[in-house]
């Protein structure tokens, strides 16, 4: 049996939205280098829409693939609806991740809801 | 495939595998049974304890046989530590980047009322005979110190090391699991009481190990039931897999000299290869380490991704990353040597085997430096590195 998904497999080989968006307005980053994962979310928010969407992460397999699923969720997405994308949702949409890896679905809803705090903080 | 994975394990050597097979069909007798047919299988297991005993320079009554390696720390520590504390010596000393076989055994000690000092391994890796001196007192019931290192390989001074402990009257055991059948091992010349040997890290079975105790150490069993081993070791003995291991064993000390010739130009063509990679840096002294490994740390990126994007390449490697791990924390042998966690989470452990060729040298490391470089290209923390914000520690 493998470790991962297809799923995750297909996002961790062929990340979406990976990189920097340069005009983004709403950035958040969450994790740290000491515990091996550091996610970065890059918002790009019109008339309450999440128009784009960028990430760069640090971390293992499922770290990535978390980003990128979260990333696909969201994206054209109104706000509202973004910031209620919850890690359950990024994992089940990858197909399941291990019980030990599940903390990094968390750390892609939580970059997401920083970026989107961000993004408030500078209306 | 290219396996530059030995340290985990080795592929059985065909002289291992048909030596189990053809006791397995012909052999199957029981040890202990007192007619002709179990002891023409006392013989083979006797045989293969000669054969063992004469590849580390031990005598055959020293040598019992484990289900591997974890047992035989196990059971030595164990041993040594209650031996000890009968003469009222409570201590033991050991290091910090000791197989977890070891220390958590130490740990279970620790609870029972013994004292470990776990010594510096410095960043090179390797504990001197003068710090283990230092470090011994009259309460010392045990040294323990491995052989060569899992991890990053680095090989200890174990022939100093055991001196000092004859010394002191200490007893002295290594963890020689990633040394026997990879370097030369001589428990006389090298002043060793008690070492700790698995057969599938030389070409030999999983499954199959064992312990050398000199002659007067006595060991406790661990596992009770039965007179075999004279009572070390209760349990029908796996006579296939020791006979293979003993096979196995032989073959590689056999030919130690062309395996180190053999890998040795690879491993170091490897590491300048490696090194060629930005704010990266190699895990370990570079001379003082077995012929196969090459340990790296590269700053930016992290080991499980690195690990799972060379086995789409077809290269099978380890990492020392908190993720590969299934805990937070990165390897504790890297930590040991002084790399930081935001480092230590970027390991690559390759352990290479006498079947690798140039070629497949070479690409390992285009393969490792594609992959490195690609997942930096979206790494926040190499984003901010290259963009000045804190510092390289690489």
């Amino acid at each position: 049996m493998a470790l991962y998904s297809e799923k995750v497999m297909d996002h961790f080989r062929n990340p979406r939205n990976v990189g920097v968006l340069e005009d983004a307005n709403g950035v958040g980053e969450v994790g740290n280098a000491k515990c091996g994962d550091i996610m970065k979310m890059y918002l790009k928010i019109e008339d309450d829409i999440v128009k784009d969407v960028k990430f760069e992460t640090f971390g293992c397999g499922s770290a990535i693939a978390s980003s990128s699923m979260a990333t696909e969720l969201i994206k054209g997405k109104p706000l509202e609806e973004a910031k209620k994308l919850t890690n359950e949702a990024v994992a089940e949409a990858l197909d399941g991740l291990p019980a030990h890896k599940m903390h990094c679905s968390v750390l892609a809803q939580e970059a997401i809801e920083a970026a989107i705090e961000d993004y408030n903080s500078k209306k | 495939m290219i396996y530059a994975d030995n340290a985990a394990t080795t592929k059985m050597s065909k002289t291992a595998i048909s030596t189990m097979v053809s006791l397995m069909e012909d052999t199957y007798g029981n040890p202990s049974s007192l007619y002709e047919f179990g002891q023409k299988a006392k013989e083979v297991l006797e045989k293969a304890r000669e054969d063992i005993a004469g590849s580390i320079g031990a005598t055959a009554r020293e040598i019992i046989f484990t289900s591997g390696g974890s047992e035989a720390d196990n059971q030595a520590i164990i041993s040594a530590a209650k031996a000890g504390e009968k003469n009222g010596k409570k201590h033991i000393v050991s290091t910090a980047f000791e197989h977890h076989a070891v220390l958590h055994t130490l740990k279970k000690l620790e609870a029972e009322g013994f004292e470990i000092t776990l010594l510096d391994v410095h960043s090179n890796g390797i504990v001197s005979a003068e710090e283990v001196e230092n470090a011994i007192r009259e309460d010392t019931a045990l040294v323990t110190v491995m052989y060569v290192n899992n991890e990053i390989g680095t090989i200890q001074p174990i022939r100093e090391i055991g001196a000092v402990c004859r010394k002191h009257g200490v007893l002295f055991h290594t963890d020689a699991v990633q040394a026997v059948g990879h370097i030369s091992v001589n428990v006389v010349e090298d002043n060793i009481d008690l070492l700790s040997a698995s057969g599938h890290k030389f070409h030999g079975p999983k499954g199959t190990g064992f312990l050398y105790a000199r002659k007067g150490i006595r060991l406790l069993p661990l596992i009770e039931g039965g007179a075999q081993e004279r009572g070390r070791r209760a349990g029908t003995e796996n006579v296939p897999g020791i006979a293979a291991m003993a096979a196995a064993l032989k073959e590689a000390v056999s030919n130690l000299d062309s395996y180190k010739a053999k890998l040795t130009p690879v491993r170091d063509k490897i590491i300048a290869g490696l090194r060629e990679i930005a704010h990266s840096d190699l895990n370990g002294d570079e001379e003082r380490r077995v012929p196969g490994n090459i340990s790296f740390c590269f700053e930016g990126i992290e080991g499980e991704s690195l690990l799972l994007l060379l086995d789409d390449k077809g290269i099978a490697a380890s990492s020392g990353s908190a993720c590969t791990s299934g805990s937070l924390d990165p390897s504790h042998v890297l930590l040991a040597i002084g790399r930081v966690h935001d480092v230590a989470h970027g390991s690559l452990r390759l352990s290479i085997g006498e079947d690798i060729s140039d070629e497949e040298a070479d690409f390992i490391v285009n393969a490792v430096k594609e992959v490195v470089e690609y997942l930096r290209g979206f790494s926040p923390v190499w984003r901010d590195l290259q963009a000045g914000k804190g510092k390289f520690i690489l």
